[in-house]
C-alpha cells in the first residue's frame, strides 16, 4: 500500500461527506483529486483491501431481531454441527474460536419470537445446549484501524 | 421505519457507486429528488440507524490478524461506565454488554481486540484490564480460528 493509499483507508473510515459531489470534497480534505481518489477506492476495494464503502446501518435500530450465539462443541463432532447450524438462513455469521465455547453465531431475524425458534430447532438438531446472548447496551467505539 | 427509508437502506446496504455524484444515483434508483435523498441520510445517521458513512477495511488485509473477543465480569454498577471508557480505546472496534447465563458463561462485557499478532493483541488486553482495574471479577480471550460462515446483514 503506497502513501496515497493509506491516507485514503485512515481518512475514509467515516465522515463520507453528504453532498452533491462528495468525493471532490473528501478528496479535498485528504490532498487528491476526485478522480484520483475514486480510482484509488476501486482499486482498494477490488483487491479487498476494503470490504465495502457507504453507509454502515445498525440492523437492530432499522428493526430487526439479533442475537449472539455461543455453543461447546465436542471437536469431532465439529463439522457436522457447523453444517447444520450454518443451514439456517438465519444465522448471519459464525466464527470458530479458541476456546471451550468454541462456536459463536449471530441470529438474525425480522422478529424477536424467531429467535427463540431457531435457537430450539438448533438444540434439538445438535443435541447441545446454546447459550443466547443478545446486547443489552452497545458503547460507542469510533472505528480506527490504521493502515 | 418509512417505506421511503427503507427502499433507500435497500439501495445503499450493498454500498455506494464509485462516481462523482453517488447520491443522485441512489436518488434515481429510489425515485426521489438528490435533496430529499441527502435529507433522509442526514436523519438516519442523525438518530444512529446509520452508524457511520465511510470505507470498511479488511482486518487481515491491513495485517491485523490476531483478532481476540475480550470477555469481562464486569460489577454491574459499573458496567455502563467502564464498557463507555474500553469503547474509547484505539483497538477495540465492538463493545457491547450482554447478559451473564451463570454458571456457565460469567461475563458481561464484550469487547473485539484487533492486533497484529498475539503479542500485540495481549498488550491490547492489559490495556482494557488496566481501564477496568478493581470492576473486574473475572476476564478471558478468544481468539478467531476461522470463519465458518459470513453473509453479513441484510434488510
Amino acid at each position: 500500500m503506497d502513501e496515497s493509499e493509506r491516507r485514503v483507508v485512515n481518512g475514509l473510515q467515516g465522515g463520507f461527506p453528504l453532498c452533491r459531489r462528495p468525493f471532490a470534497a473528501a478528496a479535498r480534505t485528504l490532498g487528491m483529486q476526485e478522480k484520483e481518489l475514486m480510482g484509488r477506492m476501486g482499486k482498494l476495494l477490488s483487491e479487498g483491501t476494503l470490504t465495502r464503502f457507504g453507509p454502515m446501518y445498525d440492523a437492530e435500530r432499522l428493526g430487526g431481531a439479533f442475537t449472539l450465539c455461543a455453543m461447546s462443541v465436542p471437536p469431532a463432532d465439529f463439522e457436522r454441527v457447523a453444517q447444520l447450524v450454518n443451514a439456517h438462513p438465519e444465522v448471519a455469521h459464525n466464527y470458530e474460536r479458541a476456546h471451550r465455547y468454541n462456536m459463536w453465531f449471530v441470529l438474525a431475524a425480522a422478529q424477536r419470537g424467531r429467535l427463540a425458534e431457531v435457537i430450539t430447532a438448533i438444540e434439538a438438531e445438535t443435541g447441545y445446549p446454546v447459550l443466547d446472548l443478545p446486547r443489552q447496551e452497545e458503547y460507542f467505539v469510533e472505528l480506527k484501524l490504521s493502515a | 421505519m418509512n417505506a421511503l427509508d427503507e427502499k433507500i437502506v435497500r439501495a445503499t446496504q450493498a454500498g455506494l457507486p464509485l462516481v462523482a455524484e453517488p447520491y443522485a444515483e441512489i436518488a434515481k434508483e429510489v425515485g426521489v429528488s438528490q435533496e430529499e435523498l441527502l435529507s433522509r441520510l442526514k436523519a438516519m445517521l442523525a438518530d444512529g440507524r446509520i452508524r457511520r458513512i465511510g470505507a470498511v477495511p479488511n482486518h487481515y488485509a491491513l495485517g491485523y490478524t490476531a483478532n481476540a473477543m475480550s470477555v469481562w465480569d464486569v460489577a454491574d454498577a459499573e458496567v455502563d461506565r467502564l464498557g463507555a471508557a474500553v469503547g474509547a480505546l484505539p483497538f477495540v472496534s465492538h463493545c457491547y454488554r450482554r447478559p451473564r447465563r451463570l454458571p456457565d458463561w460469567p461475563y458481561n462485557l464484550f469487547a473485539m481486540v484487533h492486533g497484529r499478532d498475539r503479542a500485540d493483541t495481549g498488550r491490547h488486553i492489559e490495556a482494557i484490564r488496566r481501564v477496568l482495574g478493581d470492576a473486574v471479577k473475572g476476564s478471558d480471550a478468544l481468539y478467531s480460528v476461522r470463519i465458518l460462515k459470513k453473509t453479513g446483514l441484510r434488510l
